[in-house]
């Protein structure tokens, strides 16, 4: 089953450095996971300050500047797993460097037939 | 067959349904994969089981019978409905060669299949209202009707929780497993936490007219027995001393009109011996471990009170030690105050009354009723009325239980009565 880690934390707490840090555990961590199999994707994302929202009102597109809501812990990046459970995911969850500082949520994914596939 | 002999079978059902039908439920759920599906097959199977037994006598192995009986039913209804819905016949074929394995219900599987009720139940995945909702459903089988009057909502309410349970345990695919070695400190501590809210919810209601409601407290010690038997962890012994201990004093702890007796003022004569026997040997088994946790330290505490002949001559020294190591194992303000109480015993009402004062300081129990009742009773004690009635009365605002507040308002009075 295929399982989403959106990885939350303040975005302002990371010094470059511990950026830096954090990246390399990170992928370290998707190399362990990938040699098990489980490992389908990940990404840091750029910070809020980056973001454009999009709503379509009325036909009407609405673009804004910034997220879908200011939160005290932003969406910062992801992982996208396969995982036996929910036990599992939360396994790897818990292996997420941000884990330690924000909070990892894990989401099952809905499998939709007829996307394309690689 | 004569009536009486149908009778007699209908009862011999029964008493195999109460001994057995969790156990026959728990084997249902890992070989169907689904909840629902397991307690559709469990009510099939004791159906035929009716019919079937008052024609040929109870089988030697009841559950293995059941177990083995449900399994058929929910493939052969699996089958009728492929007639109409063709993937189900692909299900029903892989449920039957996966599950044909006789050995999958012998004893240690199916042992192990309780333990994996419980743990599923008590995931941390699952909201904790929901935890107990489904501990109590699941693996006690009370109904959503029964767990709605213990808990005073509304069944709807609890079938809700539950069948949001089944969702989540199915959608987000929560494992039917026993925890791994690593997980399982962590895991059992859930599911203990979910036992002794059942218990406390039992013993002391949060809200309502009685302070006792002792089926979920008996509900609450039934699941720490099989617990222990299954998974015998230091602090799951602790607990179930824990339990028993507290509720030794049941019969004490109100008077005949519903109205609280505090532990000192208790008629102990009304102890339950028995219980107070085995929770005490329980805590030594549990102190012999070297993990010693905070279930097993608050029943040893129980345990010194349970052996006093009363409050007085009560090993205060002991206590204040115990409350020592508690409060640096699992530190919290609730077990400061408890700690403050029994310096006060120990030590007299004026150093239990600074430490108190000093908790409140900090704000930390500011909205908890018995903070402000311990120091109301402290300051009765030095002859500080004013102060001891503001405190009551602060206690008096903050508890929605009904013996709680008129025994407060007992002491209102009591303190009125010494000043006029």
């Amino acid at each position: 089953m295929k399982y989403m880690l959106l990885i939350y934390g303040d975005e302002q707490a990371l010094s470059e450095t511990e950026r830096q840090e954090c990246y390399t555990e990170s992928t370290q961590l998707a190399h362990e996971i990938n040699s098990n199999g489980q490992y389908l994707a990940a990404n840091p994302l750029h910070p809020t300050s980056m973001a454009t929202s999009v709503r379509v009102r009325n036909g009407k597109r609405l673009v804004t500047d910034g997220p879908f809501a200011e939160t005290r812990e932003q969406l910062g990046g992801y992982f996208l797993i396969d995982a036996k459970n929910l036990d599992e995911a939360i396994a790897i969850a818990a292996r997420i460097p941000t884990a330690r500082k924000g909070t990892v949520e894990v989401r099952p994914v809905i499998e939709i037939p007829g996307l394309p596939t690689e | 067959m004569s009536k009486d002999e149908t009778e007699r079978v209908r009862e011999q059902v029964d008493a195999v349904y109460r001994s057995e039908s969790r156990q026959v439920l728990a084997t249902l759920i890992r070989l169907l994969g689904d909840f629902d599906a397991a307690e559709e097959a469990l009510h099939d199977a004791f159906a035929v089981a009716v019919e079937q037994w008052s024609r040929d006598g109870v089988p030697a192995n009841p559950r293995a019978w059941l177990v083995s009986t449900g399994r058929f039913k929910a493939i052969d209804g699996m089958r009728r409905r492929a007639r109409l819905d063709a993937s189900l016949t692909e299900l029903a074929k892989q449920l039957e060669s996966r599950t044909s394995d006789a050995e999958q219900w012998d004893d240690g599987s199916v042992e192990d299949d309780r333990l994996r009720l419980i743990f599923t139940c008590c995931h941390p995945a699952l909201p904790p209202e929901a935890q107990v909702a489904m501990t109590l459903r699941e693996v006690c089988g009370l109904t959503t009707d029964e767990i709605a009057r213990a808990f005073l909502t509304k069944p709807p309410t609890i079938a809700q929780r539950i069948v949001r349970a089944k969702a989540k345990i199915r959608d987000a695919r929560i494992p039917y497993a026993v925890p791994s070695k690593t997980d399982l400190p962590d895991r059992l501590d859930a599911v203990l936490r979910v036992v002794y809210l059942v218990f406390n919810e039992g013993y002391s209601a949060s809200s309502g007219g009685s302070l006792t409601r002792h089926d979920l407290s008996g509900e609450a010690i039934r699941l720490g027995r099989v617990l222990i038997e299954l998974l015998p962890e230091p602090e799951a012994v602790g607990l179930l001393a824990l339990m028993l201990l507290q509720d030794s004093r049941r019969a004490a702890r109100t008077s005949p009109t519903g109205d609280l007796i505090l532990l000192e003022d208790q008629d102990r004569s009304l102890w339950n011996r028995d219980q107070i026997a085995e929770g005490t040997s329980l805590v030594e088994r549990a102190l012999s471990s070297r993990r010693i946790g905070p279930y097993t330290l608050q029943a040893a505490i129980a345990a010194v009170h349970a052996q006093a002949p009363s409050a007085a001559a009560t090993d205060w020294v002991r206590i204040v030690g115990l409350y020592d190591v508690l409060s640096q194992t699992d530190p919290s303000p609730v077990v400061e105050l408890n700690h403050a109480a029994a310096v006060a015993m120990r030590d007299g009402p004026s150093a239990g009354l600074a430490l108190i004062d000093a908790i409140l300081a900090r704000g930390d129990l500011g909205n908890y009723h018995l903070a402000h009742a311990a120091r109301a009773d402290l300051c009765r004690r030095l002859g500080r009325t004013a102060e001891a009635r503001t405190s009551y009365e602060r206690a008096l605002s903050l508890t929605q239980q009904e013996p709680e507040q008129r025994f407060l308002k007992r002491r209102l009075a009591a303190l009125s009565d010494q000043t006029s």
